[in-house]
């Protein structure tokens, strides 16, 4: 009997074998990895300890980043979020024979990919033929600069984004929508309550958990979003609209300084981390409750 | 049971009427809004339909950017007769096709012996399988890049660009997913079914492919449409990885090759972003429930 867990036991470790090797090679090492890389001078001969560190924090851009990374993720998550209790609501209010159609045509930013899909807005942004430009002028009104001005290049990427990550959160939120009990509401409405006090009293509880998981975990990625800065305005103007992951690419594969590059992106760790912790505990609390 | 009997209240009360008038009223609105938000969500990939129709001639005359007036095929003809064009598609598609491959390959298993057969560690790696899904690419291009450098020199090995070096470099970001949503199905199939089957002198593969495999079906298509997407769209590693024309994949290639200098051929570039679209977009007209029960499975299922 000994033998046979034994056994089983080294062939449980065999079949996530593949698994443990690819997380351990490309994932774990890389990130290890990249704190080492950190503190070598450009030409990775030389260790120079925490020198990137402070040559980052005396430059301007740097902190340009920081602010813009941390508007674009907050201002980005808190529309998706909004939009996708929005329209996940609804949706939720049809009956059920057309939802199904509804939900297919809101979901599709979410499908195509991202890079894709900012190409199309960029040609939707374009200085000279802007489409929606062309709509504002024939009512009269100015052109706006969109990707030529600071502001409004800001506004852009962070409008792409919330286009792209909204069906996200209307899907998640949906799935939510649809375990609160009916009876609840009933029981509510013969009480005399408003929408507002169901959305408030029942609803918002009830999906406590679940919208907690989606914001934060739509927080990680949006920090760490590279496709849609990186097509649409590619940092500019100035530097302006660059985040994290973008400004890291600038520097370290294009400017070919690895351990800044490396540097740049290690300042995603402390907010992956922090979100992950909780993540993990909702997702924990989720699993013991069913 | 409070539910038929609110339903079968005398209409002549006075609150019902207002009730179902107000839950008509209600479903206006949300027709409404629903209209405004998918005029939203489809504007940009129906102007990208709009534009690849369009001659270069009437893309750059100021007529009305919302309408085609001569309408052409000439762009999806010399796209799809462009040879370098081809050879994004074609790496493309064998790329996501090997990587779904693996993935399923590797998620499976690992998935089958995590929900199952506890070793030592079992019960951190599933955790740490989870925490590694929420670790960003965008962390991991650098150091991954100066790896590569290194096994260059050491074994003289060359990994950077060439397409086949994003079958060693996807899979970090579908592995993570696949394996957890495919530990929450495995975990669902009652223990009755293989224990059963363990008495009856079944073997751990038989009890794989003839018990779990069946059982979790819907999350296995889940799974693959999701590995698929994730590495149609990937953008970062094959632009940090790859740069000759014959080895990049759709969205680099577009990118990079379809915009000269500052001449943006937008009939074109659009014409191969809607093609380099078009296969997830199939995919998911088809197999819509299980992308969307993959989806909602990876955040809530334990």
């Amino acid at each position: 009997m000994k033998n046979f867990t034994r056994r089983k036991s080294a062939i449980a470790f065999l079949m996530a074998l593949p698994l443990i090797v690819i997380i351990g090679s490309l994932v774990l090492y890389p990130a290890i990895y990249s704190l080492y890389l950190a503190t070598l001078n450009k030409s990775m001969e030389r260790f120079v300890g925490l020198a990137n560190f402070s040559f980052l924090f005396k430059r301007e851009t740097f902190w340009m980043v920081v602010k813009q990374s941390v508007i674009f993720a907050v201002t980005a998550v808190f529309f998706k979020a909004l939009i996708g209790l929005f329209v996940a609501h609804f949706v939720h209010n049809l009956p059920a024979k057309g939802q199904r159609m509804w939900r297919g045509m809101l979901l599709v930013p979410w499908v195509i990919p991202p890079a894709m899909s900012t190409l199309a807005w960029l040609w939707l942004f374009d200085p000279s033929y802007s489409a929606f430009n062309w709509i504002f002028e024939s009512f009269g009104a100015k052109g706006i600069p969109w990707l030529g001005d600071p502001y409004w290049a800001r506004f852009a990427v962070i409008l792409v984004n919330v286009w792209f990550g909204a069906p996200f959160f209307m899907i998640m939120y949906l799935a939510a929508l649809k375990s609160v009990p009916e009876q609840l509401y009933e029981a509510a409405a013969i009480d005399g309550a408003n929408w507002w006090q169901k959305l408030r009293f029942i609803t918002l509880p009830m999906m406590r958990n679940i919208i907690s998981i989606t914001v934060l975990f739509s927080l990680i990625v949006t920090f760490a979003n590279f496709d849609i800065v990186r097509v649409l305005t590619a940092g500019g103007p100035v530097d302006q609209t660059h985040v994290f992951a973008t400004w890291a690419f600038r520097v370290g594969i294009e400017g070919n300084d690895i351990p800044l590059g490396a540097c740049v992106s290690l300042f995603m760790l402390p907010i992956l981390g922090i979100a992950a912790v909780f993540i993990l505990r909702d997702v924990t609390r989720r699993v013991g409750e069913t | 049971m409070a539910t038929p009997a609110a339903a079968t209240v005398p209409a002549s009360r006075p609150g019902l009427g207002s009730m179902r008038s107000d839950r008509r009223r209600a479903l206006y609105w949300s027709y409404f809004f629903l209209v405004l938000f998918v005029i939203f969500f489809l504007t940009p990939p129906l102007y990208m339909l709009i534009t690849s129709l369009k001659t270069s001639a009437e893309i750059s005359t100021g007529t009305n950017p919302w309408w085609v007036f001569s309408p052409t095929l000439q762009n999806y003809k010399e796209l799809l007769t462009s040879p370098t064009y081809l050879t994004f598609f074609r790496n493309s598609a064998i790329v996501s096709v090997l990587v779904v491959t693996i993935t399923m390959a590797v998620s499976i298993l690992a998935a089958f012996s995590l929900s199952r057969m506890k070793f030592w560690g079992s019960a951190t790696l599933a955790t740490g399988v989870f925490l590694t899904y929420l670790i960003p690419e965008t962390l991991l291009f650098i150091p991954l890049f100066k790896i590569f450098v290194f096994v260059q020199e050491w074994t003289g090995i060359e990994l950077i660009n060439h397409w086949w070096v994003l079958l060693i470099l996807y899979p970090t970001l579908t592995v993570p997913f696949c394996t957890w949503i495919m530990i929450g199905y495995f975990s669902s199939i009652p223990k009755e079914l293989d224990e059963a089957a363990l008495i009856d002198g079944a073997s751990y593969t038989q009890m794989l492919t003839k018990i779990f495999i069946p059982v979790a079906l819907p999350g296995i298509i889940a799974a693959t449409i999701f590995a698929f997407t994730v590495s149609w769209a990937q953008f970062l590693y094959p632009l940090a990885f790859t740069t000759s024309a014959d080895q990049l994949v759709l969205p680099v290639g577009i990118i990079t090759t379809l915009i000269k200098g500052d001449v943006f051929n937008w009939g074109q570039i659009m014409t191969g972003a809607l093609l380099g679209a078009a296969p997830p977009l199939i995919i998911y007209a088809f197999l819509m429930d299980y992308y969307i029960a993959g989806l909602t499975a990876g955040a809530t299922k334990g």
